[in-house]
């Protein structure tokens, strides 16, 4: 009983990470239809910034300074690099953050080389906050969370009650008429894009020193955001924070419990093929939740295309 | 004056052409492993530990034969076993006779294969193949072949020197095995399950499972089933970013035992374990770096270090496999003849730098060897991993390990 609690806050923690990920690409997506393949990348330089920040400033000045970096870096790449892109069509713009995605984890190789960085948490948050039964919750998961949840309320604050909200909804649908108000709606784009990246600088500050940070860190989660926003519909938040949620549980209590498919198969009235490894059907008998909870997320994405193309709170075709 | 120049230059000219003219044709090592992807550091430092070896043991004391020099010449195989043999094929066909490769006992199960069937095919190129770290026991029992070399121990032998401490520690109780899902992993795991068994029947395995290789970003839900199950000690054979994600998170999430791994050091790994693995990660290995094996290996050390400030030796085995190939060539007195060069490996022995003596064993190609079990800390570190003051240090060694051991190996040798 008390695992399930544990498991929940774990698949929380993870859910939450990948939503402030994935915020930002939908953010972005919504805004400027450009579907940003480097945004991982941001992620992965939010961790090395603050990396490297925290060896001389310590980690709050970390976490203080590298997404503002890395908002500015996003804000360059829009203003010089995709805003000149945008006039060819998508299919250039896609092209663009891709050639970016291999251009960033590159130069971070060229630059930190490629080891793990020994990216430490500050020791104030080592140690566990609490602990359920014999589990412990460390106290830097906590503040995982809680870091999450005020990010998720700012941001929903800024866009559905502040001006400025207003002005990025209506430069959303009517960027025209915006334009003719005075508004100036490019330097609205790359404001976006600039937030939109520093969000995922944010999660690769936090994200860097309990996952490690190493090159190879926007391609481990490089593909996962993608069927994040795809499942929560292109272009929503609320989307994007459920569908996070989900396939942070999903995803942890796959590996925290082995279910095993020859249950399954037997509960629904199946008959174990005798001798097992002669039969055709052997791997999938033998198959257990952890070895496949990697990849029910994906299944989760293909059932949505199929059933629901627009995703869970998504407006428009995919 | 500008005459005197040109024509200056003209004779330096000359000269330097007629000096590569002069000098023998490098012995090339062709070096298949990962330099890009999530396990490129491993594969990477493997390589500057290849080329510095090649450099310090054979190039600067005048080379092999008469004066031919060691080059190491690295393809990258993303971890594919499908890409090495592309890059196999790539080798062979710029005349390289020596395939290096050590990183994933999958890649090099597809490797053995493909290069005893080019031998038997063409037998004008054949080629050796030098497994300096793939240690699933497959490779030198059902599917050894005359061509392949291991110069690491493998699964069972480690397994069988680390289940040797397990065994002595009263306190464990329950272990947890967990690895990585591919042959290797495999066989860690039927290996522990083994040796347990026949050492300490009392200890009981309280969990036994696999996730995928390189795929895991957080492995907190394994960690909570690790705490669960009560275990006193985790065995795992994880490398690269599956080894230090594993190792973080149990300890973050409240593992308080020993850890006993066969590849939690060097690329970053101890420098992220730090303060927080003292005294709990164990690991096997060969080769003595603390206390060092001889004066020789501190000189070789050091100037290591001196070249590559950021880099570990941590696979001492590849000094090995220079020394004995080096060694093998001056006795065959040729290396375009590598059936006679294989015949001078077999059964060749020879000192270590690193301390003890090594055995080539001749049966099945596996490389017999002294194996310590270490313990991460920072106390009597003379050499630490990834300048961050730990290293690892030898605390019980195992002579000449698995020296008597069964192989299934049925050997065909070229006439």
């Amino acid at each position: 009983m008390e695992l399930i609690l544990v498991n929940i806050i774990d698949g929380l923690v993870t859910g939450l990470l990948l939503f402030m990920l994935s915020a930002g690409l939908t953010l972005i997506f919504s805004m400027m239809g450009v579907l940003n393949f480097a945004h991982a990348s941001f992620y992965m330089l939010g961790a090395y910034f603050a990396y490297e920040i925290s060896t001389y400033l310590g980690f709050w000045m970390g976490l203080l300074v590298a997404p503002l970096l890395v908002g500015v870096v996003g804000a360059g790449v829009e203003r010089y690099g995709l805003r000149r892109v945008h006039q060819y069509g998508h299919v250039p713009e896609l092209i663009f953050t891709f050639g970016l995605a291999l251009l960033i984890e590159e130069l971070v190789k060229f630059i930190w080389g490629n080891d793990q960085v020994p990216y430490q948490i500050p020791e104030i948050l080592e140690g566990a906050a609490f602990t359920i039964s014999s589990y412990n919750i460390p106290a830097y998961k906590v503040f995982m969370i809680f870091l999450s949840l005020i990010i998720f309320g700012g941001l929903l604050y800024v866009l559905t009650k502040t001006r400025v909200g207003m002005i990025i909804q209506a430069a959303l649908s009517y960027p025209r008429t915006v334009e003719a108000l005075g508004h100036n709606v490019p330097l609205v784009f790359m404001g976006v894009f600039g937030v939109g990246t520093a969000l995922a600088g944010v999660a690769g500050v936090i994200a860097g020193p309990v996952l490690s940070t190493f090159p190879g860190m926007a391609f481990v989660l490089g593909s996962i955001v993608f069927v994040t926003i795809v499942i929560g519909g292109l272009g929503s938040l609320g989307g994007a924070l459920c569908a996070a949620l989900i396939i942070g549980w999903l995803t942890t209590f796959a590996k925290a419990y082995n279910v095993r498919m020859e249950d399954i198969l037997t509960g629904i009235g199946f008959e174990k093929p005798e001798p097992l490894w002669d039969s055709a059907w052997s791997d999938l008998w033998t198959l257990t939740s952890p070895q496949i909870a990697d990849i029910l997320p994906y299944l989760l994405m293909v059932l949505i295309l199929v059933f629901r193309p627009y995703g869970l709170f998504g407006k428009r075709d995919v | 004056m500008k005459k005197f120049v040109k024509l200056s230059a003209a004779a330096m000219l000359s000269m330097a052409l007629g000096a590569t003219a002069v000098a023998a044709e490098n012995i090339k090592i062709a070096f298949i492993d990962p330099l890009s992807g999530p396990f490129a550091s491993t594969g990477i430092n493997g390589l500057h530990q290849y080329q510095f070896a090649a450099e310090a043991m054979v190039n600067e004391k005048g080379g092999v034969l008469d004066g031919q020099n060691f080059e190491i010449v690295p393809f990258d195989n993303k971890i594919s076993p499908k890409e090495s043999l592309i890059q196999l094929q790539v080798a062979i066909d710029q005349g390289i006779r020596y395939i290096a490769q050590g990183n994933s006992s999958g890649v090099a199960n597809a490797l053995t294969d493909a290069i005893d069937k080019h031998n038997r095919r063409n037998p004008d190129s054949r080629v050796l193949f030098l497994n300096y770290a793939a240690v699933d026991p497959a490779l030198t029992n059902d599917k050894c072949n005359f061509w392949h070399f291991r110069f690491d121990a493998n699964a069972d032998i480690k397994m069988d020197a680390l289940t040797d401490v397990i065994a002595a520690d009263q306190d464990i109780k329950k272990v947890y095995i967990i690895g990585q899902d591919y042959s290797f992993g495999k066989a860690v795991a039927a290996a522990a399950v083994k040796f347990l068994g026949e050492k300490r029947s009392d200890i009981e395995i309280v969990g036994n499972e696999l996730h995928p290789i390189g795929k895991v970003k957080d492995f907190t839900p394994y960690s909570r089933k690790i705490v669960a199950s009560g275990a006193d000690a985790i065995i795992t054979g994880n490398w690269g970013a599956d080894m230090l994600g594993l190792g973080k998170s149990v300890i973050e999430n409240g593992f308080d035992g020993p850890i006993f791994t066969y590849y939690a050091a060097g690329s970053g790994m101890t420098a992220a374990f730090g303060d927080s693995a003292k005294g709990r990660v164990r690991l096997i290995s060969q080769g003595e770096i603390n206390p060092i094996g001889s004066e020789e290996a501190r000189q070789i050390y050091n100037a290591f270090k001196a070249k590559y400030p950021d880099g570990n030796i941590d696979q001492s085995r590849i000094f090995n496999v220079i020394g004995m190939l080096a060694k093998a060539i001056e006795q065959a007195g040729t290396a375009d003849d590598v059936v006679a060069v294989a015949k001078q490996l077999e059964g060749m022995e020879y000192d270590s730098m690193w301390g003890g003596k090594l055995f080539m064993r001749p049966q099945d190609h596996q490389l017999i060897q002294n194996m310590h079990v270490g313990v991460h800390t920072d106390e009597n570190i003379e050499f630490d991993y990834d300048n961050s003051g730990f290293g690892i240090l030898t605390e019980s060694t195992v002579e000449m390990a698995s020296m008597d051991s069964a192989t299934t190996c049925k050997m065909r040798r070229p006439e």
